[in-house]
């Protein structure tokens, strides 16, 4: 996975609440690898493939956007890690929002996307920020986990110190559990002889 | 000794490491996959180069893109060429891997969630993930299981553990009993309506108290399944003798000594007197009513006997929009009743409600009645369409006017091609009510199967008691 430290990018203010994952990425598109225009699809394009030109994602000065900034529930919903991963291939390194559907939030993880967690108020002064002035940017420092922008107040936000290792080394879960082979090993021995009739039958 | 809850006893057996601040490396025991994202997963695994650790502890099923309408031609019944490559994948892979498969021409072929427990594979005190959100069902045999996406898929089956940040728990106890026009679809619409479709984020639920104890295990299936529609992990219900009479003699549950060893493990599976939780809510059973949603999301509902709210007299601007949004997608108006608008389309099925019980529910509701717009049920398993055949339930739906479909997930999400056209509107007792859902376009309410049948006969969005009333 990629190291992700500072992001000082165009942020996107996605003005809604409950942006569920059949809408982030929508189920006819599941069954294949996931490519930029799937992303937030029917809410992006009209039913003949026309960009939704009201749609704030196809608003020019959003063009390059790195940071996704929405409101309450974002990602609720299916597992689906599409969902997640149409975010990270249509661009974007960090989505900030007041809360997440809990499966959305380790999925972006997993993708190497940024989830940020920030009260309502801050998500609320971010937005208007980002709507008043279309096209700036925030910057993300993951070290010292503070959200800013030029004359917005620094928001702190918190993240588990297992993940932001993870981040900010660019280590996976993977690598990670692989430090811990042995103790699985051992783990795995005494737990089936409690446990026998988990032992599985052919 | 210090009182542990449920919740406790199970992720402490399944601690494989744990670090200070209580990030767990957590044992997993059972993998479920279906062939929607079987693919993904598998790639990924080659892509990474890793093996999988315990091939027979995968379950692979096919369940989201087999066809419902008919199946009469085997493989040949599946229009879309890309859908048949993805069932095959999971036939054939799983099987070479190992792993247990139950595919599209299977007798025992089912939704993943009606045909784990079903077979017995689902067991008390189990860590079960699997690559869909509704693996929370699986709470209702007292197992703790949740949903994850393909990277952690991956993860559990080439490692059998998961990274888990600290279990945050709730507790949600539901006092007194249901009354016979509750079913416990409306019992959780009620307790998502209550918390808001955040309001369980990241934790894991026990539900408990006598109106739970009441539940059938296909009712606990029922609650468990749409935990994840308040944010929760996971839904838990202690293992009590119901559980244990459920699982005697299914095909993967333990067998003889072992068996005995098992039940008497299980028996200790519940939150000890004292246990402490880190949010507790109580709730009325006998003030449960039967509930519909008329919005976006599950947080939308209301009892079927009450009029859409007014977005104006929202307080908090933020569900206010919301609200004002979900009435234009929906096409509603604030003041309305549910029972005044016409519906397009009924399915009854899905992971939620396409249990025995839930069909015995709609049954009891149509026996003698027609229905005025098209409807189908889509039983759970076939083993559910084969019990309800030997019942003659098949026979009460289609003289009603139903289609007697094959199982699978069908139009709940519409991966299988059941789809809605744009602005229809469906009656349905899936478990989501989300813009473009069931087809782009789409308009959902969700409801109870006893719901559904009433609405099926009225055309229009009713209660049983309502119809009933107006008969």
């Amino acid at each position: 996975m990629k190291r992700l430290t500072m992001i000082d990018a165009v942020a996107a203010p996605l003005d809604e609440s409950n942006i569920d994952t059949d809408q982030l990425a929508p189920g006819r598109f599941l069954s294949k690898p996931v490519t930029p225009d799937v992303l937030l699809h029917d809410r992006r394009f009209d039913s003949r493939g026309g960009r939704r030109q009201d749609f704030v994602l196809n608003h020019p000065a959003y063009a390059g956007a790195r940071i996704l900034v929405a409101r309450r529930n974002m990602g609720i919903g299916s597992s689906r890690e599409a969902a997640a991963n149409a975010v990270a291939i249509a661009g974007f390194a960090c989505v900030i929002a007041a809360s997440f559907g809990d499966i959305f939030y380790n999925n972006c993880l997993q993708n190497g996307i940024l989830p940020i967690v920030l009260d309502e108020a801050a998500i609320d002064d971010l937005i208007t920020f980002l709507q008043a002035n279309p096209g700036r940017h925030l910057v993300i420092d993951l070290p010292a986990q503070t959200v800013a922008g030029e004359g917005l107040l620094i928001r702190h936000f918190t993240i588990s110190p297992r993940r932001k290792r993870c981040l900010v080394e660019g280590l996976d879960d993977f690598a990670l559990t692989a430090q811990f082979g042995d103790a699985l090993a051992a783990f795995e021995a005494g737990y089936y002889k409690t446990r026998p009739w988990l032992a599985l039958r052919a | 000794m210090q009182p542990k809850s449920l919740l406790e006893k199970i992720w402490q057996s399944h601690a494989v490491t744990q670090f200070d601040d209580g990030e767990t490396l957590l044992y997993v025991d059972r993998v479920l996959m279906h062939e929607g994202f079987w693919w993904s997963i598998i790639d990924m695994l080659r892509e990474k180069g890793l093996t999988i650790r315990r091939p027979s502890s995968l379950i692979a099923c096919a369940d989201h893109l087999v066809p419902t309408a008919s199946r009469v031609n085997g493989y040949a019944s599946i229009t879309d060429d890309r859908r048949r490559e993805l069932i095959r994948r999971l036939e054939n892979e799983g099987r070479e891997i190992g792993a247990i498969v139950l595919g599209m021409m299977d007798e025992h072929q089912g939704i993943l969630h009606v045909v784990a427990p079903e077979q017995g594979i689902t067991q008390p005190g189990m860590v079960i993930v699997g690559s869909d959100s509704h693996t929370s069902t699986h709470g209702a045999l007292g197992a703790l299981a949740f949903g994850i996406g393909t990277t952690e898929a991956v993860h559990a089956i080439s490692t059998q553990t998961l990274w888990q940040n600290p279990p945050r728990s709730m507790r949600i106890t539901v006092d007194g009993r249901l009354n016979p026009h509750a079913s416990a679809k409306d019992l959780i619409l009620t307790i998502v309506v209550r918390l808001g479709v955040g309001g369980g984020a990241g934790r894991f639920v026990e539900y408990a108290g006598p109106a739970i104890d009441a539940l059938s295990i296909d009712e606990r299936m029922t609650v468990c399944n749409m935990s994840i529609e308040m944010g929760a992990r996971a839904g838990l219900i202690a293992p009590d003798d119901k559980t244990i009479d459920y699982l005697a003699g299914r095909p993967r549950a333990p067998q003889g000594a072992d068996w005995d060893r098992a039940a008497a493990d299980w028996r200790t599976l519940y939150s000890d007197q004292g246990a402490i939780f880190d949010h507790e809510l109580t709730i009325a059973g006998d003030a449960i009513v039967p509930m519909a949603t008329w919005g976006t999301t599950l947080e939308q509902a209301i009892p079927i006997s009450q009029t859409i709210p007014d977005p104006a007299r929202e307080s908090d601007g933020i569900r206010r929009r919301a609200n004002e949004q979900a009435l234009r997608y929906m096409d509603l108006k604030p003041g309305q009743r549910l029972s005044e608008v016409a519906i397009d389309r009924i399915f009854i099925g899905s992971c939620t409600n396409g249990r025995l019980q839930d069909l015995r529910a709609a049954a009891a509701v149509l026996r003698g009645r027609k229905v005025c717009v098209p409807s189908f049920v889509s039983p759970g398993s076939r083993d559910v369409k084969r019990a309800a055949e030997a019942e003659g339930l098949d026979r009460i739906f289609i003289d009603a006017g139903f289609e007697w479909h094959d199982s699978g997930c069908s139009m709940c999400a519409g991966a299988n091609g059941d789809q809605l056209g744009p602005n229809q509107r469906c009656v349905a007792t899936s478990n989501r009510n989300f813009p473009g859902r069931q087809g782009p376009g789409s308009r959902t309410h969700i409801v109870s199967p006893e719901t559904a049948a009433a609405s099926a006969v009225a055309g229009r969005l009713v209660s049983r008691g309502q119809l009933e009333a107006s008969a």
